[in-house]
């Protein structure tokens, strides 16, 4: 995918290839009951995340009101409303990496990206985000970037860890 | 059908299977308080309030969900109950700005009936509570989340009743909140403003938007000559502000107050029902004679339009170019009463009082200015200006009768039945079948549109054809009988819709109440009404004919036209 | 293909994974083809053994050596010793914690020795996305019976009888939730597996979907043949993207033979699964709230009755079981209920899978037969806590259960056993504390967590937990007042009783069970301004201690404030006013000078 371009600013629907990709997806889910959900998840496979124009595509293909289209992306943690970073950074807050010291994971990342939780940094690179339990507490603290998963961690590692994503 | 036996408090009460513990309670005269609960609506079992005790049961349980058994032993005061019950309460006053003081709905809210009743003394959680922005950016209805309890009963009568979905339940947990796609304002969504949401919000979290104060000031305006027109529905329930009872007929009263707040003309907008009678019925009878944009669909109620412009825009076409008696009584105000009357047009502030909110937004169109002027200037509901003969210390119960100011008082039994549902059809169809059969109706009563069912059909023989018509009231029976035509399910000549339940008896301005039975007293009133009247047929309107005769020509000539004819257009819902 | 003579096992769970596992895997093929041995040794891909912390793992068959914390650097050594060799790779077995003894067999490690393995039978022994493998270890065979041999009613009444009860949590017995769902009205019915495993520190479902998708397909299908469903659902975490493609893989499979689809083994019955992907929202765990999500909506709860038995899944009747319960089933039907209640308590039959996680050496997930204590699990499986420190209490049940301390650590876990200590089973998160822990600060981070993932609908929820998490947060940041402990525990009682749904009714136990085991410790925080486990930043005051400094300075470099001064070798002090309590100091100090 370009990554250059900002998904925000490229919403021309009839040249965008996306565009017609979810169109697609909405044929594929169309007859399926209850297919709101699953044409979401595909939608933001897409596009990365939920913008206002997918949703509101999203609710008029399947014939759903809008407030219910929205009701459900700001329901679902797992929906993202703004557009993320190139890499996208979580740390899992479940218990066995709470105990572990995953706090203290969170704040040495905000410290060395100059962000917070939920945030983007401006250059687009990385968006922090915390996670529910992922599963993986054997290794614990544990934190995923895009679909690298890294255990066993401590504050020190972060900046190393981080540098490896340019 | 199955029965259940159970005791209540130590009552024993026998039920139907499937009866919840609230309605059985109800049988016995005992009163379980409510929030989320309303019995036009969807369950949910969301707010708690309700929770009574069943024994056996480790768990308190929601009465308004939760079906009886038999056997059931049910305790709804323990001291449980009592204390969960409290709590629950002062739970949802945490999370609420508290101004009853300065709240519009200060005296008439049930969040406040609430913590009276549960003698709630104290709130001991002093954290964090919502903070938003208010949302005015629609003309009918400001929406306020800091007051919102959550109960989702206007979401549900916004998606169940009007089936528009304008507002829904966003984020979740302590974040939730009822708001808009994107929280956008109001104005930039489906919503038609037909204020169904205000009668059933228990708080001020929904409310009309207020422009009293904007009437004051024309009141006290020396310059401006203020008229003012009051809808059909409002005379039927006005009374119940002031303690009267339900389907009390205050015209009379109304009138008087009117007077005495300072209103220099006090007309009936039931003069332009009658017009747009005579304009619908001549557009009806040329549309079934050249077989065009049939069924015809009345245009009166500013919901249903606004409605139809956003979900079935491809209906338009048929949808009456007549504009409502409203924007009729409007434009007249500014062109053939300031002619009378010597007034000049831009010294007139034109008010009206309606028992709905749409009315504001169908006053502020942009095309609502064939006067010249602002066909309309202000729009009240029957709220509103109940709100104004308080402040102005008017002791309405006991007002003295007094008449509306010829010649736009004028009316006839077939504008006042425009606020009930069924009445514009049995309205039209008292002068459309007399001009078309060019003899007088034996009876003037069309018992086959009455009622109140969601959606009504008749055949009735017009000149020998069977005329096949339709009356659908609530948006969402609206949608109901569109979708059979649109399905071919279905064929009509002429249809009525109106936006709330019941017609404007029901609408968004009115008294708060949606109790269907508040209702049926106040259609039974506009019917004593009609009854009562010398006149029952539009097109007998004395006044109304002068008017064609000094002023308008022909029925749906040029001049009508311009001035009482309008054109709708397809708008976005999303 | 020549004859094979070793089977390497490569764990492929998602512990492995994120241990590296993908390219020691690659490195292994790469090893093999060099030394001309790819056509006599196959390498298999499998689901997680359950050891996590030790990943990733290698497992050599038919001698059945256990390699642990293999990287890619020691595949050439392991290739070219044991495989081409025969000689055992000593540094790369398993040592035991305590006596650092190399142990190379599996069901020789502590880890393993107390562990039964029922549910997890095929986790680590078979290639999950390989159907052939599962059918060879008698894979849908007790289907092939169920749907040939039985009637829905035999198949109930053996359910019944092996005494299982729902793994999710709330421990209902299996055999009475089908009944029920059987005897229910309806033309259209529907099985619906809860894969929705939302426990903070639970990954058993993941790690069977993810190590043995087949056991669960096949116990869906028997579930649909005894209720009379034709169509199930898996509504399964959109997080675990592993689980969810073998899962496809499996169904795939199994429609391929047959084994889905119409008209299956001949016996006239129709059953096919469909997955649904969760959005993160831990509610939808609640089963009414997942039938609510499946249907496309916000996963709200809604009131029971009527039961999803009755009234489910687009209004039909619907059997919702956990992923766990179903991959009891098919070893219940297959060889008898009388087998499987021979494991376990009375009351509690079977085995139950924990996963195994904290302040404890061996991480992972075991599987225990019921009954066993949580001394056994936490010491002789779990290697007892690390660094020396003390335990102090172990979580279970996750965000609706509760902390048991040391005196209760011989309490059997068996559902109605932890429920009477104080706790509940849940869904089987086992979180091991030790006094670093604070327990308040754990109950705030229950309660952040089960306040942000309220669903938002009922009132004592939704407003309960934020003011409960609200008095926490007051408490841990050194704000408590007397009457804070009455308070929370009100709010406690108010919202377990009213709330809508289960994650209401016990989003309050975190707190009450902290509050019946460890209540002094609220007491310190609210009285003496003091968190006696030094995690609390707002009640932590750092100091030096003299006698115990030696002046090295490592704590001066690292403070990012300069906070502290001190000339060399001489005792340091650090500036109250300027300290930030970031503890970089604790962590540097050599000595352990520094108190909090």
């Amino acid at each position: 995918m370009d990554e250059k371009k900002c998904a925000g600013c490229s919403s021309n629907t009839t040249t965008d290839p996306r565009y017609q990709e979810l169109a697609q997806v909405i044929e594929q889910y169309r007859d399926m009951e209850g297919a709101l959900i699953m044409v979401l998840h595909r939608a933001q496979e897409i596009f990365g995340y939920l913008p206002e124009d997918v949703q509101k595509i999203v609710a008029k293909e399947l014939d759903l009101p809008l407030s219910e289209v929205y009701g459900v992306t700001t329901f679902y943690s797992y929906f993202s409303l703004k557009p993320r970073g190139k890499y996208r950074i979580a740390v899992c807050l479940g218990t066995a990496c709470y105990v572990r010291g995953a706090a203290e994971l969170v704040s040495a990342i905000e410290k060395e990206l100059g962000i917070k939780v939920n945030d983007t940094t401006e250059d687009a690179r990385f968006t922090l985000e915390v996670s529910r339990c992922i599963g993986a507490c054997g290794l614990a603290p544990v934190m995923t970037i895009n679909d690298d998963v890294y255990g066993r961690l401590t504050p020190d590692k972060i900046p190393e860890i981080l540098a490896k994503y340019e | 059908m199955e029965r259940i036996k159970l005791t209540i408090d130590n009552k024993p009460v026998e039920v139907e299977a499937g009866t919840t513990i609230l309605e059985a309670a109800q049988k016995i005269g005992v009163h379980i308080p409510t929030l989320c609960y309303h019995p036009e609506l969807r369950l949910e079992g969301a707010c708690r309030i309700c929770v009574v005790e069943v024994e056996g049961l480790r768990n308190l349980v929601a009465s308004c969900v939760y079906p009886v058994a038999d056997n059931m032993v049910v305790k709804t005061n323990s001291e449980s109950v009592r204390r969960a019950r409290k709590t629950v309460l002062e739970l949802l006053i945490a999370n609420h700005p508290m101004d009853c003081l300065v709240c519009s709905r200060h005296g008439e809210c049930e969040l406040q009936d609430l913590s009276r009743q549960l003698g709630i003394r104290q709130v001991r959680f002093t954290g964090g509570k919502r903070d938003m922005a208010v949302d005015e950016s629609s003309h009918s209805i400001v929406r306020d989340p800091n007051k919102c309890v959550l109960c989702g009963r206007c979401v549900r009568v916004c998606a169940e009743t009007q089936a528009v979905s304008a507002i829904g339940v966003a984020n979740r947990g302590s974040s939730s909140i009822v708001t808009t796609p994107f929280n956008k304002g109001l104005a930039d969504g489906p919503c038609v403003g037909c204020g169904q949401c205000i009668n059933v919000c228990p708080v001020a979290a929904l409310r009309e938007k207020d422009d009293t104060e904007r009437v004051w000031g024309a009141l006290h305006d020396p310059q401006a000559h203020v008229v003012v027109q009051v809808a059909p529905a409002v005379r039927a329930a006005l009374g119940e502000e002031f303690g009267m009872r339900p389907g009390s007929l205050v015209t009379g009263k109304t009138v008087t107050a009117l007077r005495q707040l300072g209103f220099d003309q006090i007309f009936d907008t039931q003069f332009a029902a009658d017009l747009t009678i005579i304009e619908e019925g001549h557009e009806f009878i040329h549309r079934l004679k050249n077989n065009v944009n049939l069924p015809l669909i009345t245009s009166c109620s500013p919901g249903w339009v606004g409605y139809c412009e956003r979900f079935y825009p491809e209906m338009l076409p048929h949808v009456s170019t007549c504009k409502s008696p409203q924007q009729m009584f409007g434009v007249l105000a500014k062109t053939y009463y300031a002619e009378r009357a010597n007034i000049n047009p831009a010294n007139i502030f034109s008010v009206s009082v309606m028992p709905c909110t749409a009315k504001k937004s169908e006053a502020a169109r942009e095309e609502m200015q064939s006067s010249g002027y602002r066909d309309v200037d202000a729009v009240i509901t029957t709220r509103e200006l109940a709100s104004m003969i308080r402040e102005a210390g008017i002791d309405f119960a006991n007002l003295p009768d007094s008449e509306f100011e010829l010649p736009m008082g004028m009316s006839t039994g077939a504008g006042t039945i425009f606020g009930v549902t069924g009445g514009v059809m049995e309205a039209a169809l008292r002068t459309v079948a007399e001009i078309l059969d060019g003899e007088e109706l034996p009876s003037l009563e069309f018992q086959q549109v009455r009622g109140f069912a969601g959606v009504r059909e008749a055949t009735i023989r017009i000149a020998g054809q069977p005329v096949r018509i339709a009356i659908a009231n609530g948006l969402a029976h609206a949608k109901r009988l569109l979708d059979s035509i649109k399905a071919g399910e279905a064929e009509y000549h002429f249809i009525e819709i109106m936006g709330c339940p019941g017609g404007c008896i029901g609408g968004g301005g009115q008294p708060l109440s949606t109790d269907p039975e508040i209702r049926m007293h106040r259609a039974a009133a506009l019917y004593r009404q009609d009854m009562l009247k010398k006149v029952r047929k539009s097109h007998e309107n004395p006044a109304v004919k002068e008017l064609y005769r000094s002023f308008l020509g022909e029925p749906n000539g040029e001049k009508a036209h311009q001035l009482l004819h309008t054109h709708y257009q397809a708008r976005s819902r999303y | 293909m020549g004859l094979i003579r070793s089977h390497v096992l490569v764990c492929a769970g998602t512990g492995c994974v994120s241990s590296g596992c993908k390219m020691m895997q690659e490195a292994m093929q790469q090893a093999l083809e060099r030394h001309g041995l790819s056509s006599e040794i196959k390498v298999v891909e499998t689901g997680c053994f359950g050891f996590c912390k030790e990943g990733p793992i290698v497992m050599v068959y038919p001698e059945g050596t256990f390699y642990c914390q293999v990287k890619p650097e020691d595949v050439e050594e392991l290739v070219s010793e044991h495989l081409l060799k025969g000689r055992i790779v000593e540094r790369l077995l398993y040592k035991e914690p305590v006596s650092e003894r190399a142990i190379s067999l599996f069901n020789d490690i502590g880890f393993y020795q107390k562990q039964q393995r029922v549910a997890l039978r095929n986790c680590g022994k078979i290639n999950p996305e390989s159907i052939e493998e599962y059918i060879a270890r008698d894979g849908y065979q007790a289907l092939a019976k169920a749907v040939t041999q039985m009637t829905p009613t035999q198949v109930i009444e053996m359910v019944s009888e092996s005494g299982l009860r729902g793994r999710g949590g709330g421990g209902f017995p299996a055999g009475r939730k089908w009944e029920f769902a059987r005897v229910a009205q309806g033309d259209i019915k529907y099985v619906v597996c809860n894969a929705d495993e939302g426990d903070p520190g639970a990954f058993m479902d993941r790690s069977i979907l993810e190590g043995d998708p087949h056991s669960v397909v096949e116990a869906m299908a028997i579930a649909g043949y005894a209720i009379g469903a034709k169509q199930g659902y898996v509504y399964v975490r959109a997080e675990y993207p592993i689980a969810v493609e073998r899962l496809s893989i499996a169904i795939k499979q199994a429609r391929e033979l047959g084994l889905l689809g119409k008209n299956i083994f001949g016996s006239g019955f129709d059953f096919d699964l469909g997955i649904r992907l969760g959005a993160g929202a831990f509610v939808c765990g609640e089963e009414t709230a997942l039938l609510t999500s499946i249907e496309g909506h916000r996963g709200t709860p809604r009131p029971r009755p009527p039961y999803p038995a009755v009234k489910g899944l687009w209004g039909k009747p619907t059997l919702i079981n956990n992923v766990e319960t179903f991959a009891n089933i098919p070893v219940i039907i297959l060889h008898g209920p009388a087998k499987f209640k021979s494991i376990g308590t009375d009351t509690s039959p079977g085995t139950k899978v924990f996963a195994l996680a904290g302040n404890i050496n061996n991480t992972g997930l075991v599987e225990v037969p019921m009954g066993t204590t949580l001394r056994e699990i936490v010491y002789d499986i779990g290697g007892g806590i690390p660094g020396g420190k003390a335990f102090k209490a172990c979580q279970t049940g996750g965000p609706s259960g509760g902390c048991l301390p040391a005196e209760l650590l011989d309490t059997p876990v068996d559902y109605d056993s932890l429920t009477a200590a104080g706790s509940m089973m849940g869904s089987g998160g086992l979180i091991v504390m030790d006094e670093d822990n604070c327990m308040v600060d754990v109950a705030r981070f229950f309660l952040e967590f089960t306040q942000d993932e309220s669903c938002g609908k009922c009132v004592p929820c939704r407003e309960g937990t934020k003011r409960m998490l609200e008095i926490l947060e007051r408490i841990t940041n050194g704000e408590g007042v007397a009457g804070d402990i009455e308070l929370l525990e009100e709010l406690a009682e108010v919202i377990s009783r009213t709330s809508l749904c289960g994650l209401g009714q016990t989003a309050p136990n975190p707190v009450l069970a902290t509050l019946k085991f460890f209540r002094d410790e609220y007491e310190a925080h609210i009285y003496e301004k003091r968190c006696p486990a030094g995690v609390c930043q707002a009640l932590l005051s750092y100091a030096i201690v003299a006698e115990k400094c030696k002046g090295c300075g490592l704590c001066k470099k690292v403070c990012p404030v300069d906070a502290i001064s001190g000339d060399l070798r001489q005792p340091h002090t650090i500036d109250k006013d300027k300290c930030i309590k970031c503890g970089a100091c604790v962590a540097k100090c050599p000595f352990k000078a520094i108190s909090r």
